[in-house]
C-alpha cells in the first residue's frame, strides 16, 4: 500500500469512528420522566398523526421504535425485564399473547380495561384491544354479487371456485382466522375447509394489500382478507372494483381479531397514560374514521359503510388463545396450504 | 498445472505450515473468533433450553425437505453466479475491453439492490400481468407468460443479485495473478482458452471458492427474494416459526442446522484452498497480461450489457416508473437526505472495521494453518449464514444482559453490521494473502525483522488491493440491511433501508421508490471511489 493510500484509509477510518461516537451521544435510551418508549407493530404512516396529537396535549414525548409485530415481540421477550420499551403496541393479538406468556406484561387497571368488551381484551387483564379488524371475503365486484356468494366461508371449498380464490397462508391474520376455525368448528372441519380451498388451487399471496391488488387486476375472484384494506381503497376512489362481504354471524369466518397494547415491566405511570389515550374517544374515533377500523369502545361510531360491529357476532373464543398457532402451523403444512 | 509447475508449489506451502503465528496474533484471533461466533452461543443456549422440541423440530421429514430445497436452490445460484462472474471478471481485468472500470462498476451495483426490490422488480416486469406480458398480449396475443413464481424465480432473482460476490474477488485475485505461469503455458504453445483453463483457473480457485461460498450463505440466509417468490425455503421457515407461532426454539434450532451447513460448505471452500498455490516468483509485481478482443469485443459488451439489463436496469427501471407515480410533494427529501447520510455512516464505519478484523483472521488462516486458524475463520462466518433477524435477536440477548449502557447505541448496530458481513472481507483479503509469497516474509526476518513487523512492512502493502475489495463488499451488502437495523438501531435513527422499508410495509410502492433509488444513487460513486484506488 503507498503511504497516501494508507493515510487515506486511516483519516477515513478516524473520521467515521469520530461520527459515530457524536451520533452516540444522546442517543442512549435512557427511561425518563416526561417521555414514553412505545415499540409499535403498527405503522408510522397510520399513526403518526396521533402520537403528534398525544406530545402536544400532554407534553410527553413519545419514542417509537417500529417493526414487524411478530419480529418486536421476540425482541421484547429476549430483552426480558431489562426492556427499555414501557408500552408494546401490536397488529394482533397473538403477538400479545406471547409477550404475556413470557410473564413481561404489567396489569393494567380495572378503568382501562372496562373501557372495552371483554372479548377485546387479555383474560387475565394484562393487554387490551385498541382497535378491530373484521375477517371478511373479498370480491371482484365487476363481476359478482354479494348473493353469489356462499353464506359460510366453509361454502368456498365447492369446486366452482375453482382457480378464482386468493390467499395467503404465511400472513399473520390468516393464520388467526384458521386458529378461530379450528377452535370454533373442531380440528376436523378446519382440515376439511382447507383441504377443500387447497383442492381449489388458489394463488397464494404474502399480505391482503396484495391479495385486494390482484383482485382489482383481475387475477382471482375472491380473496380473504381483513376488512380495512378494502375500505381504505374505497375510501379513495367511490368506483374501486373489490367490495368487502361479512360472513353470517357466528361463523369462524366473521372473527374480529384487534390490534392492542400492553404495558411492559418497568413502565411508568406516563405508560398507562399512553394506554388509555388510545381508548380515549378521539382516539378510537380516528382508528374507526381515518384507518377504517373498528372502534372498540362502545358508543363510538366507526366508518358508517362498515356492518357495525355490535352486530357481528363474535364466535365464541378467547383472542388469547389466537397465540396458540402451533397447531396451526402443522395442519397449514400437513394440507398442503404452506 | 500438474505438468511441471505443480510440485514446487507444494513445497512452499509445506513450508508455510510449520511456523508458530505470534502471540499477539494468536490473542487477537481467538477474541474476534468469540466476538463473531456469538449468534451460535446465543442458539445454542436458546435450543438447551427445550432440547426435546429442538430435536422434534431438526428430527422430521418437513425440516429434511427444508434442507433438500434450499440445498437444491443454493447449488443452482451459486453456480449460476459463478458462471456470470468468471467472464466479467476476465473481460474487465484481462482484457482491452473499452470502458473497463465503468463496466466493473455497472457489474457490481446489482449488489445493492436489496434482494425484495429486486424479486418484486422482477415480478413487476415479468410475471403474471407484469409489464412484459402487458407488451407481448398486444402485437403476440400472448395470453399468459410462463410463470417466474416459486423456484425459477428465486433462481434467477438470486443469480443475477449476488455474482458481483464472486466478481470482486475473482477480479481482485485476477490483478495480481503470477504472470510466470500463464508466459510458461502459451510458450509451451497452448491456446488461449487451454492457456486460461491450465494456467490461470487453478490460480483462481481459491477465490472462485472464497466467493462461491459467499454466494451460498447468502442464499441461505436470504428472505426478501424467496419470500417474494414464495419459495419454501429453509430461511421463510424461520421467519415463519417467529412470524406466526413465536416459537423461538423452532427458529433456533433451524438457524443451527443452517450453520451446520454453512460449516460444511467452508470446510469444502477450505479443502480447495489446501490444494492451491502461492506465488512461485520472487514477487516483484509485473503487470499482468493485456488480451486483445478485437473484434470480439462487440459480442464482449453485448454480454455485458445483457447482463446489465437484467440486473440493474430492469429493477431501476422499474423503480423510476414507481416514482414517477409518487405524488412528488408528499415526499420527505430532508428525511431521505439524512437517512442517506445514515446509511453511508453505517454501513462505511462497519466496512472498514470489518476489513481491519479480516486481515489477521485471513493471515491466520493462510500462513499459520492450524486447527485454531481453521475454526477462527470458519466461526467467523456464522453471522452471514444466518438470517438477520437471528442475529440481532442473540445481540439483544448479549446486549441487555451484560452492556445495557451499549444497547440500541449505534456501536452496537455497527457491531451487528461486523458480525453479519466479516466473511466478505475475509475471503477477499484472504484470496490476496494467499497471493504473497511467504519466501518474502521469510527474506525480510532473515535481515532480522520480528515475524510481527515482516508482516506488517512487506505483507500489509501487498495485500492493500484485498482489503479494499473487502471495505467495498461489506460497505455494498450493508447498505441495505434491514432486519437487524430495526431492532438495533437507537430509537429514530432511520437510514434508507428503513425509509424503503417503512414506505412498503404499508404497500406504498411507490413511495419506496425513492429511497431505493437514493441507495443505488449513493453506492454507485463510492464503488466508483473504493475501486479507484485499485
Amino acid at each position: 500500500m503507498s503511504p497516501d493510500k494508507r493515510q487515506t484509509l486511516k483519516s477515513l477510518g478516524a473520521l467515521s469512528l469520530l461520527a459515530l461516537a457524536a451520533v452516540s451521544v444522546g442517543c442512549g435510551s435512557e427511561p425518563n420522566d416526561g417521555m414514553v418508549t412505545i415499540y409499535s407493530g403498527r405503522e408510522e404512516e397510520y399513526i403518526a398523526p396521533l402520537m403528534e396529537r398525544y406530545e402536544k396535549e400532554t407534553g410527553v414525548e413519545v419514542e417509537i421504535k417500529y417493526g414487524d409485530t411478530a419480529e418486536l415481540a421476540a425482541t421484547i421477550v429476549e430483552e426480558g425485564e431489562n426492556t427499555p420499551a414501557e408500552v408494546f403496541w401490536a397488529q394482533d393479538a397473538g403477538a400479545l399473547g406471547a409477550v404475556d406468556d413470557a410473564g413481561l406484561f404489567e396489569a393494567l387497571s380495572s378503568e382501562t380495561l372496562s373501557r372495552v368488551p371483554t372479548r377485546f381484551r387479555a383474560s387475565d387483564g394484562n393487554w387490551v384491544g385498541t382497535s378491530g379488524r373484521a375477517r371478511v371475503v373479498g370480491y371482484d365486484s365487476r363481476e359478482l354479487e354479494e348473493s353469489d356468494l356462499p353464506e359460510s366461508i366453509l361454502g368456498f371449498t365447492d369446486p366452482e371456485w375453482k382457480g378464482r380464490i386468493g390467499w395467503a397462508p404465511t400472513n399473520g391474520s390468516f393464520q388467526a382466522f384458521v386458529t378461530a376455525l379450528r377452535l370454533v368448528e373442531g380440528e376436523e372441519t378446519a382440515r376439511r375447509w382447507l383441504e377443500g380451498i387447497v383442492a381449489n388451487e388458489p394463488q397464494s399471496f404474502d399480505d391482503n394489500e396484495a391479495i385486494r391488488d390482484a383482485i382489482a387486476a383481475e387475477e382471482i375472484d375472491i380473496g380473504f382478507l381483513n376488512h380495512y384494506y378494502v375500505a381504505k381503497a374505497q375510501a379513495e376512489d367511490p368506483n374501486y372494483p373489490v367490495s368487502s362481504y361479512f360472513p353470517v354471524d357466528g361463523d369462524a369466518g366473521a372473527l374480529i381479531n384487534v390490534a392492542g397494547a400492553g404495558e411492559l415491566v418497568g413502565g411508568d405511570e406516563e405508560a398507562a397514560a399512553f394506554i388509555s389515550f388510545l381508548l380515549s374517544d378521539e382516539s378510537q374515533r380516528y382508528f374507526g374514521r381515518e384507518l377504517k377500523e373498528y372502534a372498540l369502545v362502545p358508543g363510538i361510531e366507526s366508518e358508517p359503510e362498515l356492518v357495525p360491529l355490535s352486530s357481528i357476532e363474535q364466535p365464541d373464543l378467547d383472542l388469547s388463545d389466537l397465540k396458540d398457532l402451533n397447531g396451526t402451523l402443522d395442519l397449514l403444512r400437513e394440507t398442503g396450504a404452506l | 498445472m500438474e505438468q511441471g509447475v505443480g510440485p514446487a508449489i507444494r513445497r512452499v506451502a509445506t513450508q508455510a505450515s510449520s511456523r508458530r503465528a505470534p502471540i499477539g496474533l494468536i490473542v487477537i484471533g481467538a477474541l474476534l473468533a468469540l466476538a463473531m461466533a456469538l449468534p451460535l452461543v446465543y442458539l445454542l443456549i436458546t435450543v438447551f433450553q427445550s432440547l426435546p422440541a429442538a430435536l422434534e423440530t431438526i428430527w422430521n421429514w418437513r425440516t429434511a425437505e427444508l434442507v433438500a430445497r434450499s440445498v437444491g436452490l443454493t447449488i443452482a445460484v451459486t453456480a449460476t453466479a459463478t458462471l456470470i462472474a468468471l467472464p466479467v471478471a476476465w473481460l474487465t481485468g484481462r482484457t482491452d475491453l473499452p470502458g473497463r472500470r465503468i463496466w466493473l462498476v455497472v457489474a457490481l451495483l446489482p449488489l445493492v439492490v436489496p434482494s425484495y426490490i429486486g424479486a418484486y422488480a422482477f415480478i413487476s416486469a415479468f410475471g403474471p400481468s407484469g409489464l412484459l406480458q402487458d407488451i407481448l398480449a398486444g402485437p403476440f396475443g400472448v395470453e399468459r407468460l410462463p410463470s417466474i413464481i416459486g423456484f425459477p424465480g428465486a433462481w434467477i432473482v438470486l443469480s443475477l443479485f449476488t455474482y458481483p460476490l464472486v466478481l470482486l474477488p475473482v477480479r481482485t485475485a485476477m490483478s495480481r495473478l503470477d504472470p510466470q505461469l500463464e508466459d510458461a503455458a502459451s510458450v509451451m504453445g497452448r491456446s488461449p482458452f487451454r492457456v486460461f483453463t491450465s494456467a490461470v483457473l487453478p490460480q483462481l480457485a481459491p477465490a472462485i471458492a472464497a466467493g462461491a461460498v459467499l454466494v451460498a450463505l447468502y442464499t441461505l440466509h436470504d428472505f426478501g427474494a424467496v419470500s417474494i417468490m414464495r419459495f419454501d425455503s429453509f430461511t421463510r421457515e424461520i421467519y415463519l416459526n417467529y412470524r406466526a407461532s413465536f416459537d423461538r426454539i423452532g427458529a433456533a434450532s433451524l438457524s443451527l442446522l443452517l450453520v451446520a451447513i454453512m460449516l460444511v460448505l467452508v470446510w469444502v471452500e477450505g479443502r480447495t484452498r489446501l490444494k492451491a498455490r502461492h506465488r512461485t516468483g520472487p514477487g516483484a509485481t509485473r503487470e499482468p497480461r493485456i488480451w486483445k478482443l478485437g473484434s470480439w469485443r462487440y459480442l464482449a459488451v453485448g454480454f455485458l450489457a445483457l447482463l446489465a439489463t437484467f440486473a440493474l436496469i430492469v429493477p431501476v427501471a422499474v423503480l423510476i416508473y414507481w416514482a414517477t407515480r409518487s405524488f412528488a410533494g408528499s415526499i420527505e427529501w430532508s428525511e431521505i437526505v439524512t437517512a442517506a447520510g445514515h446509511s453511508v455512516l453505517l454501513s462505511g464505519s462497519a466496512a472498514l472495521i470489518a476489513a481491519a478484523c479480516a486481515v489477521p483472521i485471513a493471515i491466520l488462516a493462510i500462513r499459520f494453518p492450524s486447527q485454531f486458524a481453521r475454526w477462527t475463520d470458519r466461526l467467523s462466518h456464522t453471522g452471514y449464514a444466518l438470517p438477520g433477524i437471528v442475529v440481532a435477536l442473540a445481540l439483544v440477548f448479549f446486549a441487555t444482559r451484560a452492556v445495557v449502557g451499549l444497547y440500541q447505541t449505534l456501536l452496537l448496530l455497527v457491531f451487528a453490521f461486523v458480525v453479519l458481513f466479516i466473511p466478505l472481507a475475509i475471503g477477499v483479503v484472504r484470496t490476496s494473502v494467499q497471493q504473497v509469497s511467504p519466501r518474502l516474509e521469510e527474506a525480510a526476518r532473515t535481515t532480522g525483522r520480528s515475524q510481527f513487523s515482516a508482516l506488517k512492512t512487506i505483507t500489509a502493502p501487498l495485500i492493500a488491493g484485498g482489503v479494499i475489495s473487502g471495505v467495498a463488499l461489506v460497505f455494498l451488502s450493508a447498505i441495505k440491511e434491514l432486519p437487524a437495523t430495526l431492532i438495533l438501531a437507537p430509537i429514530g435513527f432511520e437510514t434508507l433501508a428503513t425509509e424503503i422499508w417503512s414506505a412498503t410495509s404499508v404497500g406504498f410502492f411507490e413511495r419506496g421508490a425513492i429511497p431505493s433509488l437514493i441507495l443505488l444513487a449513493v453506492s454507485a460513486p463510492s464503488l466508483y471511489l473504493i475501486l479507484g484506488r485499485e
